[in-house]
């Protein structure tokens, strides 16, 4: 059961950016521009485009988790931990 | 007070994630850090009405993200436009704010609207889900969706890499695939 929830919480957290990719390509799915003016089926120009919307995506993913990691791995500053070893001690006294 | 060791650790545990996401918010690190100290004293005095087992970073940025938006409506008299503030603030102190090398990336971010920027960098970046975003946030999942693919959108246009010549080792690949269509 415990393992259970542990697993749907780490699928949970991967699939994030993926569901925002999907949703992205839907987007440009249902965009108007699919129309082509000259009556044609649109179909294989636009493939690229909807492939070249998933490389941006990712590209933008890597740089905002590397930018957002670069603050997580300098850890916990010492005046937070001050802080919380203070109020530790507090509950002691 | 009586701080349980446990609910310590996961309040610990939090904190760099917490002050990562403060950071995106306030544009500069000491007053992040302030915000962080103000957050942690903040659940911390009020720990009763956190339910062990459930989601504790939630808990804890739904605090500071309640913080820091009554703080900007106090400053709002004087503060006309927070986002044109949040970039004036990356412009004149760069330093303030993080290595060189995401400065491109985080000028981008800094233009973006703060309800995309906040939402995008909630599930892009801090890992939460749609759901939690929203909690967070206190509105609904499908704003929060739409508002993290109008920042990616937008943010792919500011660092203009929907440019083809940006993805080199693909181009042939990309020359089949245009040519594809004849």
């Amino acid at each position: 059961m415990g393992e259970r929830g542990k697993n749907d919480e780490m699928k949970h957290r991967k699939t994030n950016f993926e569901t925002v990719s999907s949703d992205h390509e839907k987007a440009e799915t249902e965009a108007p521009h699919m129309q082509d003016p000259m009556g044609r089926p649109t179909t294989p120009p636009n493939k690229p485009h909807a492939r070249l919307g998933r490389e941006v995506q990712a590209r933008i993913g890597q740089q905002l988790r590397a930018m957002y990691d670069d603050v997580v791995n300098q850890g916990v500053p010492d005046n937070i931990q001050d802080l919380m070893r203070r109020l530790g001690d507090q509950d002691k006294n | 007070m009586k701080l349980d060791p446990a609910i310590r650790d996961q309040v610990l545990g939090t904190v760099p994630s917490l002050r990562a996401f403060a950071i995106s918010l306030c544009g500069n690190i000491d007053r992040a850090d302030d915000l962080v100290q103000e957050t942690l004293l903040r659940a911390l005095s009020h720990i009763d009405s956190f339910e062990p087992g459930t989601n504790m970073p939630a808990w804890l940025f739904t605090i500071l993200r309640n913080l820091f938006r009554s703080e900007y409506r106090k400053r709002r008299r004087e503060v006309e436009d927070a986002d044109g503030r949040y970039a004036d603030t990356l412009k004149s102190h760069p330093e303030q704010t993080g290595r060189v090398e995401f400065e491109e990336f985080r000028t981008a971010l800094a233009k973006l609207p703060s309800d995309q920027r906040e939402a995008l960098i909630l599930v892009g970046a801090s890992g939460f889900s749609y759901e939690d975003a929203a909690s967070i946030c206190g509105c609904a999942v499908g704003t929060i969706k739409s508002r993290v693919n109008r920042a990616r959108t937008r943010l792919a246009d500011l660092l203009a890499i929907d440019n083809v010549d940006d993805f080199g080792p693909d181009r042939a690949t990309r020359a089949v695939l245009a040519g594809g269509g004849r």
